[in-house]
């Protein structure tokens, strides 16, 4: 009797239950929504009206992959990591670009290193709160927004005057190559950065670890602290890049220019497969989280939802994904 | 005999603090309020005494009964980051919904739903995160986006009001002197303090110091966890009554910037992130020291433009104090 069940069990082909990588899944609703979004009455009717329409939904994506790039490392590193600073980051970012160059070349690159720098010391407010005071980073990155928020309004009281510089236009919002607007090209060349950064770098290979399990990141010689300090800094900085490069586009910047990208970001980055409590995830599906949350919500757009009903929808997505998604072990197990 | 009984006072003030926790925050409390009153241009006699705690507790109330829910989400391990907004629902719906006086049926019926709403809020919240394991944060991150959508959705634009005979009974109501908003934040401490050396209070402690051991003993942590949002959602839905009370009108943003201090006053209070410490009494002092605070700021008159940038300030230092300290002690 024992011994059927044990041969039983063996000879029993183990049941794999079919997985698909939740990027290629993200990729495959991309494809899916934007064949569909072609049977709307303002979809396209011909290919290159499609081709001409793929294009502005992917410079529209690049933005919120762009900012999610740093959310995708923060989220990875684990310790409910995220940054809701990232929107008022952005936006200083934006308008330092846009009030200093004010039109002139020759200040890119110098503007461009400070915008860095001023994006950089904020994440290690942040990363310095996280790790050393032990805040929530909801809540620091929340209060940082504020602060940065109120920077902000102290610094230019209001009054927004400036221009971009001629190159920055050419490069990021104007086409390229056929037809193709800079922005894709540089959105490539993060994309392939940000892929080497987590998958061939000591740096990518220790955040998968402390996002896993601190503790035993730690015991394996891992300085946890500095890993998690670093990942913020990083993550400033590259949000404040981000309002660079999104000022190079939109040509003008306002008090609230980042506000729009954060909360698509972060769904961005929960569509691509990046667990949210941490390490686990991959920029690539960031970029498909994004080229998504882009055609819902120009389908959104198209439909004419009020702002609010978008937002409901947002948070519902979400909700839905964490499911999916999310889910922790439960104490019973 | 003096020194005895002196010794005695002293005694029952250490058992007190032991038994709540609150030496800092109190003490705190008490510096913020004398700093408070002695700011003031006007000469302090009972009458305008009286009148400043009137207006600074009207004011206060719906955050505090927010720093309460919280209070409690934070001791369970927890964090809920979509009371404010479900202020801004419940507010929206008063402003809307409720009529003049002659309706009091009416109006009871919108009172009753707008706290229905909080207790479903909270019962969501608490369903996502603790039936289908799923991160608290993330979880209230994302259904308050949904509730402020809802509320956006409701009132597009400021509007609605709620009658002046009703407004008139918060804001002014007074027995022997004692403001009605203290009075409602006095009876809901002395009923926490009920429940909290019977078997809840002893419940929340024990899931949230280390919810592993409370589940291995016996404690029921799942409905402990669910019930701590859905108290945050009540307490937050009595919020947007009182909050209406004060204001008179209805607008969609209302709750948003409740959330932060609501959190904020509970971390002054001695409660931590981690849960399983800290107390209601201590957030509730908490949450009055960052009301003084901001009042502070209102009267020295800084420039209008840094308005944002201090109190956003004043919330990360009020974050980073306890930290800060727990990091001195250390180094010792």
């Amino acid at each position: 009797m024992n011994e059927t069940q044990l041969t039983n069990n063996v000879t029993k082909p183990i049941k794999k239950p079919i997985k698909i990588s939740p990027p290629l899944i993200a990729m495959l609703i991309a494809v899916v929504l934007f064949l569909l979004s072609g049977l709307l009455p303002a979809g396209y009717s011909t290919l290159q009206g499609a081709i001409r329409q793929g294009l502005n939904i992917l410079r529209l994506a690049s933005f919120i992959a762009i900012i999610g790039a740093g959310q995708t490392l923060v989220i990875i590193s684990g310790g409910e990591g995220i940054d809701l600073s990232a929107a008022p980051i952005v936006t200083i970012g934006a308008l330092l670009t846009y009030m200093i160059i004010n039109g002139q070349n020759s200040l890119i690159l110098p503007v461009l290193l400070l915008v860095i720098a001023v994006g950089a010391v904020i994440g290690l407010v942040n990363g310095l709160g996280i790790t050393y005071l032990k805040i929530s980073p909801f809540v620091m990155t929340l209060v940082m927004a504020g602060v940065v928020q109120g920077i902000l309004i102290l610094w230019t009281k209001g009054y927004y005057e400036g221009k971009v510089a001629p190159i920055m236009t050419q490069l990021i919002a104007r086409d390229l190559v056929w037809g193709i607007p800079g922005m894709i090209f540089l959105w490539v060349i993060i994309g392939i950065l940000m892929t080497l950064l987590l998958e061939r770098t000591r740096y990518g290979k220790q955040l998968f670890a402390i996002g896993v399990n601190r503790t035993a990141a730690r015991l394996s010689g891992v300085t946890v602290n500095r890993m998690v300090l670093f990942t913020y800094v990083l993550a400033g900085a590259m949000a404040a890049f981000s309002g660079f490069l999104l000022v190079g586009y939109t040509q003008n910047a306002g008090p609230i220019l980042g506000n729009q990208y954060l909360f698509p970001s972060i769904i961005a980055v929960a569509i691509g497969g990046t667990q949210m409590s941490g390490g686990k995830g991959s920029y690539i599906g960031t970029i498909a989280g994004a080229i998504v949350i882009q055609l819902i919500s120009s389908l959104l757009t198209t439909m004419q939802l009020p702002q609010a009903l978008q937002q409901i929808i947002y948070g519902t997505l979400l909700v839905i994904i964490l499911i999916i998604y999310g889910r922790e072990k439960g104490l019973r197990s | 005999m003096p020194d005895k009984k002196n010794l005695n006072l002293i005694n029952w003030i250490k058992a007190f603090n032991k038994k709540h926790a609150v030496g800092a925050p109190f003490i705190l409390l008490i510096v913020s309020t004398a700093l408070f009153f002695s700011l003031q241009d006007t000469e302090l006699n009972l009458t305008t005494i009286g009148r400043l705690t009137n207006s600074n507790f009207r004011t206060w109330l719906p955050v505090l009964l927010l720093t309460m829910g919280q209070a409690l989400v934070l001791i369970s391990g927890g964090l809920d980051l979509s009371n404010g907004s479900i202020v801004s629902v419940g507010n929206v719906i008063l402003a809307l919904q409720i009529t003049t006086t002659d309706e009091p049926w009416h109006n009871l019926a919108i009172v009753a739903l707008v706290i229905g709403f909080g207790l479903a809020a909270g019962f969501l919240n608490g369903f996502l995160t603790v039936f289908l394991g799923l991160q608290p944060v993330i979880v209230t991150f994302a259904t308050s986006f949904i509730y402020a959508g809802l509320a956006l959705l409701m009132l597009p634009s400021p509007g609605g009001a709620i009658p002046r005979d009703y407004t008139n009974v918060y804001r002014n109501t007074q027995y022997l002197g004692i403001p009605i908003s203290l009075i409602i934040l006095v009876v809901f401490l002395l009923i926490w303090e009920f429940f909290r050396y019977r078997k809840y209070g002893h419940f929340l402690y024990a899931v949230g110091g280390n919810p592993t051991a409370a589940y291995t003993t016996g404690v029921p942590v799942t409905w402990v966890k669910i019930s701590t949002y859905v108290l945050s959602g009540f307490l937050a839905s009595l919020g947007a009554i009182t909050y209406s009370l004060l204001t008179g009108s209805g607008f969609s943003g209302s709750g948003a910037d409740m959330t932060l201090p609501s959190i904020t006053g509970a971390i002054i209070g001695g409660i931590s992130f981690s849960g399983g410490s800290g107390s209601l009494l201590g957030a509730v002092f908490g949450g009055i020291v960052l009301g003084n605070i901001r009042r502070i700021i209102s009267i020295i008159r800084i420039d209008s433009w840094a308005v944002t940038l201090v109190n956003a300030l004043v919330i990360l230092f009020s974050l980073a104090t306890p930290g800060l300290i727990n990091l001195l002690r250390r180094k010792k």
